[in-house]
């Protein structure tokens, strides 16, 4: 059957903050752009963020992009690549600028100028003290980014595919990146997309565990298209979880709930923190929060039928400090857990919030993996990847809170530049190979043909299951190992999944397989990823290996699909023309 | 239940994927219990709820507002108490 095919300069699978960033850039200079959307664009999971955007614009206090950057590091506990890291801060204001001056509504200072936010982790001075560097736009900063971006697309004639599905990468035989296959929902057509460049902005995977704040949509669909067509993924074991998700439901519970005087119980109703952080006890910083629950869910003292979580208890703050000061958190414990916090806790875990690690690129966006024995990171010609599923590596096994949006804005608009000067010495299209469609269409005639096999629900369910327990915040070697085992066997069921729906039309399980399919190729490969690394460092934390250990651990692992296998790389320590920050211990 | 969903009701069921977590658990109650039993001016409603940005619709799904437009009422009631 020959596939209907459509041709453009670039195509970029993603609408969310970095992919709308770099359409803009490409399609102001002239380009040919498509932008494929699963939702809406101004409904991708950009929206979600509240906090703000990190530059060092210095309108509150004193700051300098270098003192950003030392954050950055540090955050990333030195797995950070230093080129890229001082790439993203010394062209934070300029972004932020641009955007400002695109009609984003930020928040004012009476002068005028931006105001800006305080925010953990950003500091002057190497570390000395506090300063307010986070730019927002009241509680809806991802929101704002999104509209203004998304208006001065279609200013830009930049095309948009909404509600289509992109299902896989064109390679030709040189390896080259030749365009993608993409599902149009609405007729279930399947369509080739021949481009000069392919740009990756499909965001994270947070939906590979069972307590996450992502929303249903972030199913790694990038990071699958990239691992099936060879492309190895970077860091997959650094994932950055939040203390307090609703169990069940993964919205947030704020830290502010602790900071009133909140506390944490497990099944026998012990204040159990005091063991973990005799001092600090539930104000302790966010990983050794979410440790100490972790582990006392691991050691059998979770609350609930399946002992799966803790409790935050709020009632003895009374009823007049909690609608006076928490009312945000009533609303949210009324109607994700059912509770009323005035009369009884709230349940809640350790909640997968943001993935550190994905596609490997450059900070110009160009996807590079290692090619020979040499390890030597080699371009992959034609293909790009931004914003959080990709692997700059600017936030390394931890990120800086508000560098999210900032990367998406600096690495996108670098790779639109990169695209706009690469597209004048690669003016042509090359030749789709024969089998362009041939991976996709195999996907999707399985689904069509297969009589019988697994439940994607219940395929899903046992893959969130697995990854929430085996490479949750408490690591160990043994539960790693047995995550590993387990994990393969869900990704082979994901594989055998039967849909008794073979309509075209918006064929919603259809969809969900297809994502299925992703997800469980992120889940192995951090499990994998994660059992390797012998060592504590940012995000992950053994528990049979506390210590960093920057001999043989300061480096990126890289896994493979092929065979699922892991390969590493160097850190990148030698910035663009600062000094290299040699690895620290980190305290706060 | 998926396999007796009717096109129009499939196609509800994917615009209500959002961008927030919030919609998507709100949203996700109200279809296991509605879906299948919605009236014509019920689907026009919710579609055009549908239509609205994540943050303008959590803010009527969760009761802070009320919408504009009267007719979107009761089926914003609906997806309130799911
Ligand atoms: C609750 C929450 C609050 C946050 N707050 C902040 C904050 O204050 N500051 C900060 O810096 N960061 C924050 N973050 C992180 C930040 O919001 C995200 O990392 C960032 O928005 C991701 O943007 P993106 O462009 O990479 O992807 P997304 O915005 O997730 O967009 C992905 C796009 O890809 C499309 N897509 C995916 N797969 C396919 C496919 N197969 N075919 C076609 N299209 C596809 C989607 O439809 C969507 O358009 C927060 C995250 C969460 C969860």
């Amino acid at each position: 059957m020959a596939l209907s095919r459509q041709i453009f300069d670039t195509v970029i699978v993603g609408g969310g903050g970095s992919g709308l960033r770099a359409a803009l850039q490409l399609a102001e200079a002239g380009h040919h752009v498509a932008v494929f959307s699963k939702v809406f664009p101004t409904r991708s999971h950009t929206v979600a963020a509240q906090g703000g955007i990190g530059a060092s614009l210095g309108n509150m206090q004193e700051d300098h992009w270098l003192w950003h950057m030392y954050d950055t590091i540090k955050g990333s506990d030195y797995l950070g690549d230093q080129d890229a890291i001082e790439f993203m801060c010394r062209k934070a204001a300029e972004v932020v600028y641009e955007l400002e001056h695109f009609g984003m509504p930020f928040d004012r200072n009476p002068d005028g100028t931006i105001y800006q936010r305080p925010f953990g982790g950003h500091s002057q001075n190497f570390g000395e003290r506090p300063v307010q560097r986070a730019c927002a736009a009241a509680d809806r900063t991802g929101h704002a980014m999104l509209h203004t971006l998304y208006q001065r697309n279609v200013r830009a004639h930049c095309q948009f595919f909404v509600e289509w599905m992109a299902l896989d990468l064109i390679r030709d035989y040189e390896g080259v990146v030749v365009g993608i296959v993409a599902l149009e929902m609405e007729t279930g057509e399947v369509v080739i997309f021949q481009a000069k460049s392919t740009i990756l902005a499909t965001g994270g995977a947070g939906r590979i565990y069972h307590s996450s704040t992502n929303a249903f949509i972030n199913t790694g669909d990038g990071l699958g298209m990239a691992a099936r067509a060879g492309v190895p993924l970077e860091d997959m074991e650094f994932w950055q979880f939040h203390p307090t998700g609703v169990a069940g439901a993964g919205v947030l519970i704020t830290e502010g709930v602790r900071g009133e005087g909140g506390i944490l119980l497990n099944s026998e109703g012990e204040r159990f923190m005091e063991r973990y952080a005799p001092t600090m006890k539930d104000l302790a910083s966010r990983d050794v929060v979410s440790r100490g629950i972790d582990q006392e869910i691991k050691e059998g003292r979770g609350v609930g039928p399946e002992k799966d979580h803790v409790l935050l208890k709020l009632d003895h703050l009374g009823a007049e400090v909690i609608n006076k000061r928490l009312p945000g958190i009533r609303e949210i414990a009324l109607k994700f857990a059912n509770v009323d916090p005035i009369r009884e806790p709230i349940p809640v875990v350790p909640t997968c919030h943001y993935q550190m690690g994905g596609i490997p690129t450059n900070y110009y966006g160009q996807v590079v993996a290692p090619r020979g024995a040499l390890g030597s990171s080699e371009v992959i010609p034609g293909l790009y990847a931004i914003g959080e599923c990709a692997c700059v590596s600017v936030h390394g096994a931890n990120r800086l809170g508000t560098n999210s949006l900032l990367d998406l804005l600096v690495f996108g608009k670098s790779a639109g530049d990169h695209l706009c000067q690469w597209l004048k010495s690669n003016p042509q299209h090359r030749d789709l190979p024969h089998d362009a469609a041939d991976r996709s269409m195999e996907r999707l005639s399985r689904l069509d043909s297969a009589q019988s096999g697994e439940n994607i629900t219940e395929v899903a369910q046992a893959m969130r299951r697995t990854v929430q327990h085996h490479a949750g915040v408490f690591r160990t070697g043994p539960l790693l190992r047995e995550g590993v085992e387990k994990i393969r066997e869900v990704a082979q069921r994901a594989r055998n999944t039967a849909i008794k729906d073979k309509s075209r039309v918006f064929n919603t399980a259809r969809i969900e397989a297809l994502e299925l399919e992703n997800l469980v190729i992120v889940a192995e490969a951090t499990l994998v990823a994660a059992e390797a690394r012998t060592e504590s460092r940012g995000a992950q934390a053994r528990e049979d290996f506390k210590d960093r250990d920057d001999k043989n651990w300061l480096k990126h692992s890289l896994w493979y699909l092929e065979g699922s296998r892991l390969d590493y790389k160097p850190v990148n320590l030698q910035p663009l023309t600062v000094e290299s920050f040699e690895p620290k211990v980190r305290v706060y | 239940m998926t396999a007796t969903l009717t096109r129009e009701q499939e196609r509800l069921r994917w615009r209500s994927r959002r961008g927030l977590l919030e919609m998507d658990l709100i949203l996700q109650r109200f279809l296991d219990q509605h879906l299948t039993r919605l009236t014509e001016t019920e689907v026009r409603a919710y579609d055009a709820l549908l239509q609205l940005p994540d943050n303008d619709f959590l803010d009527l799904a969760m009761g802070r507002k009320g919408p504009d437009d009267a007719e979107l009422l009761p089926v914003l009631e609906k997806i309130r108490q799911s």
